[in-house]
């Protein structure tokens, strides 16, 4: 691999029987991992192609454990990664040699559901799927749901900003998260927010949301709860076209129509789906858009109809309503079950996450079927269609070799393009280790740079997850220099007053 | 305009350098921004950022050099409707952006409220960034999420005189650190932002608002719980006790304590809704409709907090509490007990306070921040004379270990500490 991780730290390694005890010291029994076996199961995340084990693996169970366990590490220069489920599919905790994977699965109870504030206090360990299990007796639920969520951890979710094919409606962990219990890599336990709507001073609940795991530890998470909607209805639209898909999302946008789902996919990915799970998609198409209305049943009534004759309008050829609750799940089994579907007709497949102004789409689809063809490689999209988050996935076969490497060119190169038309890297996977060198693709030096040193006021040695989403390291006493002299400036020319 | 120079500021004429006496410094672009920071970082000045200025009142009373005034960074630079999205520059006036989104069925979701006249100032004169810089929204919070939750990308300048961007023109975006989350709610203390996007969304088709009358406040609360957590899908749910309600405007004012209720969307949808709503409510009393005029009134008179804003009440302190929203009533009645001439107007299903108090050398500060100590949340004083606002913490205090993050926060967009020293915090 031609990955780049920071250089392991032979002092720390030669010390690992000491720090091992002194961890030991801190969680009792089977909370330390130390033999290379039971290690085993953490070496990789969602992102298989990169594998590495780390020094140690801690499994703390209290707020109090985690405190003990970074303020050592802190104390003896130890880095630490962060993981959840370990479900990223940007190696967001890809462990490093010489550094404690602190794993945060212990931490799996659900603490207070208090349905008159709307809201749930959770450990970050609970999946997501688990928070809406905890509440669903009530009818309410956890709006964002990331297609991993079964497995996925709601602390995972924060360090990621995870989405979900509903969040064009219902907004992303960033927009459903109201309080934090976090802990820095000195031990000292934070709390932002709480039960109330807006917390205060600078947002620094917004900036964890989304900080990949590199500026503390979440060890407690209050998020929002949503009545379910009354109903929910879906259906199937086939366009001969690409360009009459996006051109019918854009319609129903424009309508007014916020869809509690809009997911479009490609011929490839049709095909795949419809071969494993018989969701009854049509096969004669080239863009297929799944539009999900939600709400109560006269909205739902009174939306569909919209968005059927807007759909007529753009040039549909097939229209498909749900007309009962299991074929409405049906149409969404096909598209949830797309990745695997995609892991049937190929050995390996490589997952891209850009997002790009959906106007780009026929363009980005153009060069992508370009591109396609001088690697060598095929490709199947799925696209949040309401937000321009793009999942194209690469088809290859790690066997072969030079395909992985031709994947990860041709997926670089696609993210690139994403780029260019106003869009953006990732739009809900996260930066990592594998979208960390094109970083430079969408910010200059001098908006890395802030972005470190922001980084720098959490975790002043860089100890939390280094090598993750900043292509360079720099150390904080050199980003913290500023050269202004006195007299030595130009000045423009600036109206006076 | 300023006329009084107390400061020699250098600029050039052609290629002639010129001493100019100024002490507001108004960019005409981004350049001009970076330039004026640049050159106040060196001279060791402070800059207060301004747009309009109609929230200059708010935050401690510290002293700055020098104001840079960003309202010529006007215009919109990028609006498309479909893709739901609008970039500006920041000087550029809400009022602007709102028409332009409505002659295409579009708004600001987050319904930005206008605090100038609770200050005293002349209404709508607020600028988009304003309304970032200072995380403002409305009623439709409930539903829709303040500033921050549409604030999708940012130019600006650091306190460092660099320029960087963060975020994107696109609604879904995890690439980098969420540096507009932190902008948002700075109040000008990271940097002076220069040009923003925004996710826009579409307007409802229509609305219709409900009001139950006569109940006390830990009654009220208990129907606005019930009311948000029902399908019903409000955007709105206030409580106005009677002393308040009868200062409403015209349209909306009453003698009996008021809960409304807002539902908006397409037609057979809030119709549906409003059946749902009073069902829910049938234990709180028969919740009647008002007409539209009525519920224009009334939500912009709790967005705006209208009753607080008479000139008669100007001179009173007033508090933002935000706390959980069945909290309310315990918080009113612990500050009401200890201060004489309480009055309180309850948002957001309870969750935000307006509490105004009589006038005091303190603002009545000691029994707010022990309330809120007992029950969770946090103050700021949002009205109260200089003199108050020199000696009395304006923002939630934070403990050490969140307050020497908060410096060290500061501290990585502006180490000299040249945007608004002090005025969220002292030393920060």
């Amino acid at each position: 691999m031609p990955l780049h991780m920071p250089e392991a730290d032979t002092a720390v390694l030669s010390r690992r029987a000491e720090i091992v005890r002194g961890l030991r010291a801190i969680v009792p029994g089977e909370g330390v991992i130390d033999a290379v076996a039971e290690m085993r199961p953490y070496e990789s995340d969602g992102l298989t192609a990169y594998a590495q084990l780390p020094m140690v693996v801690v499994l703390p169970e209290t707020t109090e454990q985690v405190s003990r366990v970074l303020a050592l590490c802190h104390r003896e220069g130890v880095k630490v990664v962060p993981r959840g489920a370990g479900t990223s599919l940007s190696g967001g905790a890809l462990p490093l040699a010489d550094g404690v994977l602190l794993g945060m699965a212990k931490f799996n109870r659900i603490l207070d559901v208090d349905f008159d504030n709307r809201v749930a206090v959770v450990q970050p360990g609970v999946t997501n799927l688990g928070i809406s299990r905890a509440v669903e007796h009530a009818q309410f639920y956890y709006a964002p749901d990331p297609s991993s969520q079964i497995a996925c951890t709601i602390g995972g979710n924060v360090a990621e900003n995870s989405g979900g094919v509903h969040c064009l409606k219902y907004g992303v962990t960033t927009n459903n998260v109201l309080g934090l219990e976090m802990v820095l890599i000195t031990g000292e336990v934070i709390r932002l927010g709480g039960k109330h709507l807006d917390a205060d001073g600078y947002d620094l609940l917004g900036l964890m949301t989304g900080s990949e795991g590199l500026l503390g530890v979440v060890t407690e998470i209050t998020v929002r709860i949503l009545k379910k909607p009354e109903t929910a209805r879906a259906v199937l639209i086939g366009f001969g076209s690409s360009e009459e898909g996006g051109n019918c999302v854009a319609k129903i946008i424009g309508a007014g129509i916020i869809p509690g789902g809009m997911e479009m996919m490609d011929r490839p990915a049709i095909h795949a789906t419809e071969e494993f799970v018989h969701a009854g998609y049509p096969l004669d198409v080239e863009a297929l858009l799944i539009v999900e209305l939600d709400g109560p049943q006269e909205e739902v009534d009174h939306l569909l109809e919209r968005v059927a004759a807007i759909a007529k309008g753009c040039g549909a050829t097939t229209l498909k309503d749900s007309t009962s609750e299991d074929e409405r799940l049906a149409f969404w089994a096909g598209r949830k079950a797309a990745f695997p579907a995609v892991g049937r007709i190929s050995p390996d497949y490589y997952c891209m996450d850009g997002t790009i102004p959906r106007a780009k789409l026929p363009q980005v689809l153009h060069s992508m079927r370009a591109m396609s063809a001088a690697y060598g490689l095929r490709c199947a999209n799925v696209f949040h269609a309401g937000d321009g988050n793009l999942h194209p996935l690469i088809l290859y076969d790690a066997n072969q070799p030079g395909e992985l490497e031709r994947a990860e060119a041709f997926g670089a190169e696609i993210l690139k393009l994403c780029v260019a038309v106003g869009g953006v890297l990732t739009g809900e996977h996260g930066v990592g280790v594998e979208k960390r060198d094109l970083m430079p693709a969408m910010f200059s030096e001098v908006d890395l740079a802030q972005q470190q040193r922001v980084k720098c006021a959490f975790d002043e040695k860089g100890l939390l997850n280094p090598g993750k989403v900043f292509p360079t390291l720099h150390r904080c006493a050199e980003l913290g220099r500023m050269h202004v002299h006195r007299g030595q400036v130009p000045f423009p020319d600036l109206p006076r007053f | 305009m300023c006329t009084a120079g107390r400061y020699r500021f250098p600029t050039f004429r052609g290629s002639k350098r010129v001493e100019a006496m100024t002490d507001i410094i108004r960019p005409r672009d981004e350049d001009d921004v970076a330039a004026a920071i640049h050159w106040a970082a060196a001279e060791g000045k402070s800059l207060e950022i301004i747009g309009h200025g109609s929230k200059r009142g708010i935050g401690r009373a510290a002293q700055w050099d020098l104001t840079l005034d960003l309202s010529a960074l006007r215009g919109v630079t990028l609006y498309e409707p479909e893709e739901l999205v609008l970039s500006a520059r920041v000087g550029t006036p809400l009022s602007e952006i709102a028409a332009l989104l409505a002659d295409h069925g579009q708004e600001l979701a987050f319904e930005p409220m206008d605090y100038a006249p609770l200050l005293g100032g002349p209404a709508a004169q607020a600028t988009l960034g304003g309304v970032l810089a200072t995380n403002s929204c409305g009623p439709r919070r409930l539903k829709a999420g303040a500033a921050r939750d549409h604030f999708l990308g940012v130019s600006a300048t650091s306190g460092r005189a660099e320029r960087f961007k963060s975020g994107g023109r696109v609604v879904k975006n995890v690439t980098g650190y969420d540096l507009c989350k932190l902008l948002a709610g700075s109040w000008g203390t990271l940097a002076a932002m220069t040009e923003v996007t925004v996710k826009v969304l579409p307007r409802a088709e229509t609305t219709a608002t409900l009001i139950c009358l006569g109940l006390s406040d830990a009654v009220a609360v208990k129907a606005m719980a019930a009311a948000a957590g029902s399908p019903a899908e409000v955007s709105g749910a206030a409580h106005v006790p009677a002393a308040v309600a009868s200062g409403l405007p015209p349209a909306a004012e009453n003698h009996d304590a008021l809960t409304a209720f807002r539902l908006e969307g397409v037609p057979p949808s809030v119709a549906q809704r409003s059946r749902t709503l009073a069902a829910v409510l049938a234990d709180f009393g028969k919740p009647q409709p008002i007409d539209d005029a009525a519920s224009r009134a009334l939500w912009q008179a709790i967005r705006d907090v209208t009753p607080f804003a008479v000139p008669h009440a100007r001179s009173r302190p007033l508090w933002r509490v935000s706390t959980a929203p069945m909290k309310g009533p315990q918080i009113a009645a612990q500050i009401t007990a200890a201060c004489a001439a309480a009055q309180v107007i309850y948002d957001w299903a309870g969750g935000l306070m307006w509490i105004m108090l009589a006038e005091s050398g303190d603002a009545g500060a000691p029994a707010v921040r022990r309330a809120i100590h007992a029950a969770g949340g946090h103050a700021t004083l949002v009205r109260a004379p200089a003199s108050v606002r020199a000696s009395v913490d304006v923002f939630e205090p934070q403990d050490p270990a969140l307050a020497a993050l908060t410096r060290r926060v500061k501290a990585s967009f502006d180490p000299q500490r040249v945007l608004g020293p002090g005025r969220m915090y002292a030393g920060v």
